[in-house]
C-alpha cells in the first residue's frame, strides 16, 4: 500500500514528439492518497488506459516522474512494482486450476508452499470461489474468471495498488453490481489504493471516493462526485457527468450578466478583466432549470418530453442551442415555456473553464 | 419447434454425391477390388480371397519399408514441431518485419515438390553443388548418393527445409491471437519467460499444433516426390519408403494385386496413426468440455 505521486507525467506514443497534439497524455501531475479509492473517468481514447499503464508499469512515461511513497520507480520493472492490474477482459491461465491460478503470483516470487497455501484458501474464500478450487479455469463464467483476476492482485501481502481497467465491461449487468459492491467491500477491509478506469459515470461515482474526470490526455478536475455535480471545472465534466449533461450556452458578459442572444442570465461572478476569453459560455444542469410561464425566462421550444419514471427529461432548444429540463412527475409544463436559471447553481465558463470567484 | 422433412432436399446434394463418388469411392472401390484378385495380361482376374494380405504383411520388404518410414514421420516430426514453434516465438509481432517474415516463410510452401528434390539434388553434389562441396571440401565424406547417412540427412533436412514452414505460420496464427493483456498480466504476477510459454503461449497453441502435426504426420508418411527426385530409394533400399515401394510394386513390377493390398493396408495405418495422434492431443480439450458441459 503507498501513496503514488505522477509528477510531469507526459507520454507520447509517436519516436519524435513535436506539438501538443502528439502527446497521448498531456502534462499530468496527481497524488493518489495511500488506501483512496478513485476512479480514472473519460470517454474513450482521453488517456485514461495510457495513465493506468504507466503507474503498473507497462508504459515507460516520455517525461516525467512516477513515484511510490516518495520513491521513484519510473525506472522499475511491472514486477519489481508490487502492483496488481484487472484488465477488461478476464485474464486466467487456462491450463490451471483455480487455486494454481491464485497461486502463481506467489509461486513466481518464491514465497513457501505453506504460505501459498494459506494465502490461497484465503482469498479463495474472499472471492467466493472455494466450491470450485480445484476446477480448470478455463470453463468457468466471465464474472468468476474477473474474480481470479483480482484474486491474483489481492493474494499478494505486498501489492501497491491495485489498478482496474474498465473491468465489469464483459461482465453481466447484474453481476457488475455484485462485483462492484464486493469491491467497495474489499477496498473497506484491505485498505488497498484502488485506481479505477472507466468511461462509465454510475461505476465511478458508486466506486470511488474521489474521481479523476481526463479530457484529450489532460486531467480536467478531480473531486468528490458531488463537486464534479456542482461545479463541473470544465465543460467537458458538465457535459460528461450527468445525465442529460450540463447544458452549456453561448453567452456573452456583461459584468456579471450574461447575454445570451436577447435575453440576459444573472451570473454570481463575472470575468476577469485582466484575462482575455474567445469563448464564454454559460452553463447550468438541466436539474436547475425551472420552467416559467410566457414572459419569465427564455423561451424555450420543446422537441420531447422523456418520462424516464421518477421524473421527466423536457429536450428543448433556444435559439438553436439544445437546453433540457429536469421536470418533476406531478408538475405542469406550460403552454409556452420558459427556462429560469437557479443564479446559485449557474457558473460561467471561459474557454471551457469555469471562472469561479476571486479568480 | 418441429423440423420440416422434405426428402426432395436430398437431390439438392446429389451432384456433390456424383463427384465424391467420381473421385474418391469408385477408386476406392477399384483398389479394393484389386486386393482381393490376380491379374494377368490380357484383362484376366480371378479371385484369391486374402492371399495379397498375408503376403504382405508377413513380408520383409514391407515391414522395413514401414519402419523406415515411421522413423522418418517422427524425427521430422521431432525437429520440425519444436523448431517451427521456436521461430514463430521468434518472429515480429507487428511492424516492416511481419510481411517481410510471412513472406520468406510461405516460400518453400510455393516451390512444386519435385523442385524441391531437384534443387536438393543439386544443392547436394559434390561436383556442382554449394552444400555438398562445402561439406566435401570440410574433409566431411558426403555423398548421398553411396552413403546411407549421408542420404538419409539429406532428405530429412530436405523436408524440415520444405515444411518447418507451414508449422511456423500455424503457430504464429495461434500466437498472434493471444491478447495483449495476457502478457501485461504475466508480467505483474512476475511469470518468467518460461511460465509465459508454458502457461500462455502454448495453451494457446494448442490447437494449431494439433492441425500442424496431424498435416504434417499425414504429409511426412505419404512422402514420395522429393526423396524419390533425390535418391531414388536408394542408396540399395535405404530411403525406400512405403509409397516409393508402392509406386515400385504397382509401375514397375506392374503386381496391381499386392500393390493394391498395401494401399489399403497403408491407407488404414495412417488412418489409425491420424486417429490416435487426434485422440491424444485433443485429451485436454475434451477435459475442458467436460467442465464447461458441467455447471
Amino acid at each position: 500500500m503507498a501513496r503514488i505521486d505522477l509528477d510531469h507525467i507526459r507520454h507520447s506514443y509517436l519516436p519524435n514528439p513535436a506539438s501538443p497534439s502528439d502527446y497521448a497524455l498531456k502534462e499530468v501531475n496527481l497524488t493518489f492518497e495511500d488506501g483512496g479509492a478513485y476512479a480514472l473517468l473519460g470517454s474513450s481514447g482521453c488517456g485514461k488506459t495510457t495513465l493506468l499503464n504507466i503507474i503498473s508499469g507497462l508504459l515507460t512515461p516520455s517525461e516525467g516522474e512516477l513515484l511510490f511513497d516518495g520513491k521513484p520507480v519510473t525506472e522499475l520493472s511491472t514486477e519489481a512494482r508490487n502492483i496488481a492490474q484487472v484488465f477488461q477482459f478476464p485474464v486466467v491461465y487456462d491450463t490451471m486450476s483455480v487455486y494454481d491460478n491464485l497461486a502463481f503470483p506467489l509461486r513466481n516470487r518464491g514465497v513457501p508452499a505453506a504460505e501459498v497455501d494459506q494465502k490461497v484458501n484465503e482469498i479463495l474464500r474472499i472471492i467466493d470461489l472455494e466450491s470450485k478450487a480445484k476446477r480448470k479455469a478455463q470453463g468457468l463464467t466471465a464474472d468468476e474468471k474477473q474474480k481470479i483476476s483480482l484474486g491474483r492482485g489481492l493474494v499478494r501481502s505486498d501489492t501497491n495498488a491495485i489498478l482496474f481497467d474498465e473491468p465489469l465491461t464483459v461482465i453481466d449487468p447484474h453481476m457488475k453490481w455484485v462485483l462492484r459492491s464486493q469491491l467497495k467491500h474489499l477496498h473497506k477491509q484491505f485498505g488497498f489504493t484502488m485506481v479505477y478506469v472507466t468511461h462509465d459515470q454510475t461505476e465511478a461515482l458508486t466506486f470511488a471516493d474521489k474521481v479523476v474526470v481526463m479530457y484529450g490526455g489532460e486531467v480536467v478536475q478531480i473531486g468528490t462526485p458531488d463537486e464534479l455535480f456542482r461545479r463541473p471545472q470544465h465543460t467537458f465534466v458538465g457535459y460528461f457527468i450527468g445525465s442529460p449533461g450540463m447544458n452549456v450556452l453561448p453567452c456573452e458578459v456583461d459584468g456579471t450578466v450574461a447575454r445570451i442572444g436577447e435575453h440576459t442570465v444573472p451570473l454570481q461572478v463575472g470575468l476577469d478583466p485582466n484575462k482575455s476569453a474567445k469563448k464564454t459560455e454559460v452553463g447550468i444542469r438541466p436539474e436547475f432549470v425551472k420552467l416559467g410561464g410566457a414572459g419569465e425566462g427564455l423561451p424555450l421550444k420543446v422537441n420531447a418530453v422523456e418520462d424516464i419514471g421518477r421524473y421527466r427529461i423536457l429536450r428543448g432548444e433556444m435559439d438553436g442551442v439544445a437546453l433540457n429540463a429536469i421536470v418533476g412527475e406531478g408538475e405542469n409544463i406550460p403552454e409556452s415555456p420558459t427556462a429560469l436559471f437557479d443564479r446559485a447553481q449557474t457558473n460561467l465558463y471561459a474557454d471551457s473553464w469555469l471562472v469561479s470567484e476571486g479568480a | 419447434m418441429e423440423k420440416t422433412a422434405n426428402n426432395k432436399a436430398w437431390f439438392m446434394v446429389l451432384p456433390v454425391l456424383v463427384l465424391v463418388a467420381f473421385t474418391a469411392v469408385i477408386p476406392l472401390m477399384t483398389v479394393v477390388n484389386y486386393a482381393f484378385q490376380d491379374s494377368f495380361g490380357n484383362n484376366q482376374f480371378f479371385w484369391v480371397g486374402l492371399e495379397w494380405f498375408q503376403e504382405l504383411l508377413a513380408s520383409e520388404r514391407f515391414h522395413d519399408a514401414l519402419v523406415r518410414n515411421l522413423i522418418f514421420s517422427f524425427t521430422i516430426l521431432a525437429i520440425e514441431i519444436p523448431l517451427g514453434i521456436g521461430i514463430a516465438l521468434c518472429m515480429p509481432k507487428k511492424g516492416w518485419g511481419v510481411p517481410v517474415c510471412l513472406v520468406l516463410m510461405a516460400l518453400p510452401l510455393l516451390v512444386p515438390w519435385n523442385v524441391v528434390g531437384t534443387i536438393w539434388q543439386v544443392f547436394g553434389r559434390a561436383d556442382i553443388g554449394l552444400l555438398g562441396y562445402f561439406l566435401n571440401s570440410l574433409g566431411i565424406n558426403y555423398n548421398y548418393t553411396q552413403d546411407p547417412v549421408a542420404a538419409w540427412a539429406t532428405v530429412i533436412v530436405m523436408d524440415v527445409w520444405h515444411w518447418t514452414s507451414l508449422v511456423v505460420l500455424l503457430c504464429y496464427a495461434g500466437l498472434v491471437s493471444i491478447p495483449e493483456a495476457y502478457y501485461q498480466a504475466a508480467r505483474i504476477d512476475g511469470a518468467s519467460r518460461w511460465a509465459v510459454f508454458r502457461y500462455i503461449q502454448l495453451p494457446k497453441m494448442h490447437s494449431v499444433l494439433l492441425i500442424a502435426v496431424l498435416l504434417r504426420f499425414m504429409d511426412s508418411f505419404m512422402i514420395y516426390t522429393e526423396p524419390f527426385v533425390v535418391t531414388g530409394g536408394g542408396p540399395g533400399n535405404s530411403t525406400t519408403f512405403l509409397s516409393i515401394d508402392l509406386v515400385k510394386m504397382a509401375i514397375g513390377q506392374f503386381d496391381l494385386g499386392p500393390a493394391a493390398a498395401m494401399s489399403l493396408v497403408y491407407f488404414l495405418i495412417i488412418l489409425l496413426f491420424s486417429w490416435v495422434f487426434y485422440t491424444v492431443m485433443n485429451n485436454a480439450g475434451t477435459e475442458k468440455k467436460h467442465y464447461a458441459g458441467e455447471e
